[in-house]
């Protein structure tokens, strides 16, 4: 039995497949070897501009991946199409805000800003790459090269109590969780013969040896399932977001999951097409956990990290309402859904951590108290981003859900529908909460003013994010034609120029 | 051009207004002034409609059509008929006497009120011009978040607590509504409003409608009546009427109730399920009788004016709901007509309630007691509401109130007995109120403190809505030529038996 490895017939270069991931690559090592000759005290501020630069290159480099055919790299390991660049434009988004308004976050701390940066970029190569790998083990490699940094970085502010508790806890759990999908991976192999979507669809399809093919998948399952933090996965979720620095909460809760989310799109429409009666069930069991328990465990929190690590859950509910939703239509709302998610998501964080600043001082429900006075732009910008939470029209909220809904109603499972949007109705309550406490309650005069300031890149960072909220909920078109096209890439993938793996029998 | 455009203008010219509020000094009149002009340009504006209606044609006027978003299918469809325009002109004759009212009371957060203000004012306007289901629900949604901000951030004393259960009240039956709606959508591939009703009609029509479309209809016009219920109120959804009107502020509580989910009952439930509106209207005429016995009964007991005035407004709301669904023609147009009177006169006895509580500071009935000898103007004024909210003859609500009862009195007569009831105790509960608050003698709280007449500003507010009292009462004849070409169309076609009585046509003119 031999493998011959073919790639695309056009003429299309390798390293552009990659182009956006070498970029980020590239800038990341500059970071780590300007830093050392950099003075001891001085700031770390342009190593921070360096890596916006290097994140602006990939994002362009992400746009002109949509010039090129879509065609498969690196011998059938890498694909880059319409799908992939729209999570590389969401990826590269959240990275491009989470430095904007990062840059001032560590000034005056003794924390190793210029890792910061370089770990943030060589996070978001994994991230990247996993949403174009079509071969398992890159998935699983580029997995880790994400998971790795986001351990280190959710233990960045080290003199805390909760700083290396969310670190240890958030590696030890996620390492066992990608045991789970290495396990995956490897059961796919023994049933198919191989560990490329393509041949695994083809496994899949010619239905030799479905009870492996299940168990592997609900091994893979598990481990995506934490990463995107589905209830019952989710136990590590509220206390990782406690203890990691805000703006880091705001990257790992928005962009690891879209990278994950997208490879579980690749693995359950792409490769397990011809078998969704087998995971659709395991779905909607999770869909419904997650909403539920998100939802029912953001009620009863004080703590609005905390509140925000549920809600977190339970949005990953309503993403996979999506994936019970037939294939082109799911895959786009889904789509949809991660980026309308980021902006608001990676919004609210930016927000918490300027009013709290590194020490996080501001944590509490209470401490919001009559915030909207003390700082009113700030303030509004945090309940545009909670209304969108909600899910309120003319923001990105509403027409993620709209999508989501929309889908599961075209499949004909209302009753999902109808679960979830109850849920949202629940959400809503704790989310108000939040923007009740700023702008109805009675101000803390007690509490000293405190020392805050807005700066440039900070204001830029969350006015980007104000105006994707309110782009993606009043003109979605754009935004959503570019995910029907990567939703499309699915449909025309036996069509695709590039018949990845040719697998011999001798 | 100016036709097509022109419900658009209304529609954003407040929210562009609402983010100039938020740059304009924080300090001095300078939002009070831009908010009053805008509002009155708005006015003006919105005098064009009726102006310029054909009155000969039934159907959308002023309509504009273009795609929004491409897939699925949803359009900025917006117009106005017989039933929306006078709403719309309804909405932006109130703004300035909303603004003119909260000119001094609002010191506080100022900028931040007139904003939210003008973003509510935008999102009532969307509710009545859209006529694509998606993009009605988009302001449906919109104008519960800067309502609820008003509430709780400008409330007297629980804004909070109130603001978030009005949230939670209008926001959690539209959830459901919204999964109505994108089932519809399933079923037909549109969300616009003349394409829906013409699919529904011809579903019924060929008989052969199928068993699953026929429970999807059923459950989908449930989660749309229950959501517009909560609205309106209808009782016993009026959970968070008294907390909502009695902790908000004066120019919100007078757009709190009534229109929104009024208007919404007739243009998306009635119009649009008649079959399932037919089959439910008996229950909402017996909840729309009890809504004005129960909201009487309580406005009886009630010693703070403000909770009167919620548990009246709550007992008139119900003459609608019960003219509504009688389906004859008198009372669906007294009941359109009915939504008009109720927003002027209520607005007026709330804008009264509003300025006696900037003199002596209370809304508690037992502080007052001969303020008449003090203000007689402002005791003209608010004998002459008073009189209208009775249902005076050659005042607006006896028009009203009286094409209701006789309308349903032909279908339903004996809950309409029983309804009538409501006219004589809502003339006991606001007799009984005004005998308290302005005669007899007067109380020490009263005495003790100098405070001066109506002002200058305070007239150019409640002289405007006193005048149309009187104006809507004895020339109704000239809102009711768009309601009448309009709304009784909208009733199931089994009801259009009863119009052989003429008592529209008698009482009117």
């Amino acid at each position: 039995m031999t493998y011959s490895l073919t790639d695309s017939m056009n003429e299309v270069s390798p390293a552009l497949r990659i182009l956006p991931e070498i970029l980020l690559t590239l800038t990341g090592v500059l970071v780590m070897l300007i830093e050392p000759v950099l003075a001891a005290k001085t700031s770390r501020k342009p190593l921070g501009l360096l890596a916006i630069l290097g994140t602006l290159a990939a994002l362009a480099a992400s746009v002109y991946q949509l010039q090129l055919p879509a065609g498969t790299a690196f011998f059938g390991t890498v694909q880059s199409d319409a799908f992939s660049v729209f999570f590389h434009l969401v990826i590269g988004g959240i990275v491009l805000v989470t430095l904007l308004v990062s840059l001032d976050y560590f000034e005056g701390h003794s924390s190793y800003v210029g890792e910061y940066y370089a770990l943030i970029l060589f996070g978001a190569v994994g991230m990247m790459l996993m949403t174009s790998s079509v071969e398992l083990l890159m998935v699983f490699i580029s997995l880790e090269i994400s998971s790795i940094s986001t351990y280190i970085l959710a233990g960045y502010r080290k003199r805390t109590a909760t700083g290396p508790e969310a670190s240890i806890k958030y590696f030890l759990l996620g390492s066992f969780a990608t045991a789970f999908f290495l396990y995956g991976i490897a059961l796919c192999f023994g049933a198919t013969g191989s560990t490329n979507l393509y041949a695994i669809a083809r496994g899949v399809a010619s239905g030799a040896s479905p009870l492996l093919l299940t168990v592997a998948f609900g091994m893979m399952l598990i481990g995506l399932g934490f990463k995107v933090s589905l209830a019952p996965f989710h136990v590590w979720t509220p206390d990782v977001y406690e203890g990691a620095p805000a703006p880091v909460v705001g990257l790992m809760s928005t962009a690891p999951k879209a990278a994950a989310f997208a490879v579980l799109l690749r693995i359950a429409y792409g490769a397990y097409g011809t078998m969704t009666h087998v995971w659709m069930p395991l779905i909607w069991i999770l869909a419904i956990l997650s909403m539920t328990i998100g939802n029912l465990g953001a009620l009863t929190q004080r703590n609005v990290k905390r509140m925000l690590a549920y809600s977190s859950i339970a949005h990953a509910g309503y993403l996979l309402v999506a994936f019970t939703a037939l294939a082109p239509m799911g895959i786009a709302a889904a789509s949809f859904y991660t980026a309308a998610y980021a902006a608001m998501n990676v919004g609210a964080f930016a927000i918490l951590s300027y009013l709290s600043g590194y020490n996080e001082t501001r944590t509490n429900l209470s401490d919001y108290a009559g915030i909207a006075r003390r700082h009113p732009v700030a303030a509004a910008a945090f309940a545009v981003f909670l209304i969108s939470l909600i899910g309120i029209p003319f923001t990105a909220g509403f027409f993620g859900k709209f999508y989501v809904f929309t889908a599961a109603l075209n499949s004909g499972n209302a009753w999902l529908a109808v679960i979830g949007l109850l849920n949202s109705g629940v959400a809503a309550f704790y989310y108000l909460r939040v923007v009740a406490q700023m702008y109805m309650a009675p101000e803390d005069e007690s509490v000293a003013p405190d020392n805050v300031h807005a700066h440039p890149s900070f204001v830029l960072g969350v006015a980007i994010l104000v105006l994707a909220v309110f782009a993606l909920g009043i003109f979605p078109n754009r935004a959503l034609r570019l995910a029907r096209a990567g939703a499309a890439t699915f449909t025309t993938q036996q069509t695709l120029p590039s018949p990845i793996l040719v697998y011999e029998e001798r | 051009m100016l036709n097509a455009s022109i419900l658009t203008w209304l529609t954003f010219l407040p929210a562009i207004g609402a983010v100039v509020v938020m740059f304009l000094p924080r300090h001095g009149r300078a939002p009070q002034v831009f908010t009053l002009l805008l509002t009155l340009l708005l006015f003006v504006m919105a005098l064009h409609l009726p102006t310029h209606y054909d009155y000969h044609q039934q159907g959308f006027q002023y309509e504009l059509n273009v795609p929004w978003v491409s897939s699925p299918a949803i359009h900025y469809h917006v117009g106005v008929d017989g039933l929306s325009m006078w709403l719309v002109v309804l909405v932006s004759f109130l703004a300035p006497l909303g603004v003119l009212i909260s000119w001094r009371v609002i010191e506080d957060r100022k900028s931040e009120f007139y904003a939210l203000f003008l973003l509510q004012q935008t999102a009532m306007y969307g509710v009545f011009i859209a006529l694509d289901l998606i993009l009605y629900y988009a302001f449906w949604e919109l104008s519960i978040v800067p309502l609820a901000l008003l509430i709780g951030m400008y409330g007297r004393k629980n804004g909070r607590a109130a603001a978030i259960k009005f949230f939670l009240y209008a926001f959690i039956p539209s959830a459901l509504m919204l999964v109505g709606m994108l089932w519809l959508y399933t079923q037909t591939g549109t969300f616009d409003l003349v394409q829906l009703q013409q699919q529904i009609h011809d579903w019924s029509a060929s008989g052969s409608i199928t068993a699953a479309h026929a429970t999807g209809l059923w459950l989908t016009s449930l989660a749309f009546l229950l959501a517009f219920a909560v609205k309106v109120p209808v009782f016993p959804l009026h959970g968070w009427l008294r907390d909502g009107i009695s902790e908000a502020p004066t120019a919100v509580a007078m757009i709190l109730a009534g229109k929104l989910g009024l208007y919404s009952l007739l243009r998306w439930h009635i119009a649009l399920f008649p079959t399932e509106a037919a089959h439910v209207a008996p229950l909402m005429v017996a909840l729309g009788a009890i809504g004005i016995l129960y909201g009487a009964l309580l406005a009886l007991v009630q010693t703070d004016l403000k909770r009167l005035a919620a548990y009246a407004t709550l007992s008139s709301l119900s003459f609608c709901v019960l003219g509504i669904y009688a389906f004859t023609t008198a009372s669906m147009d007294g009941a359109v007509y009915q939504i008009l009177n109720e927003s002027v006169s209520a607005s007026a006895f709330f804008m009264l309630l509003g300025v006696l509580y900037e003199r002596y500071g209370t809304y508690d009935m037992a502080q007052f007691g001969g303020v008449a000898a003090k203000m007689p103007r402002l005791a003209v004024l608010f004998v002459i509401t008073t009189l209208s909210l009775i249902g005076l003859p050659a005042l607006n609500n006896f028009v009203g109130e009286f094409l209701i009862l006789s309308g349903s009195f032909q279908t339903h007569e004996r809950i309409t007995a029983a309804a009538t009831l409501g006219v004589i105790l809502s003339a006991a509960y606001m007799l009984w109120m005004v005998q308290r608050v302005f005669y007899g003698a007067p109380s020490a709280h009263v005495t003790g403190l100098v405070r001066p007449d109506v002002n200058w500003r305070e007239r150019a507010a409640l002289w405007p809505t006193v005048a149309l009292m009187i104006v809507m009462g004895v020339a109704s004849i000239f809102w009711m030529r768009a309601i009448d070409l309009t709304v009784p169309a909208m009733a199931p076609k089994m009801a259009s038996t009863h119009t052989a009585l003429d008592v529209r046509m008698a009482s009117t003119r």
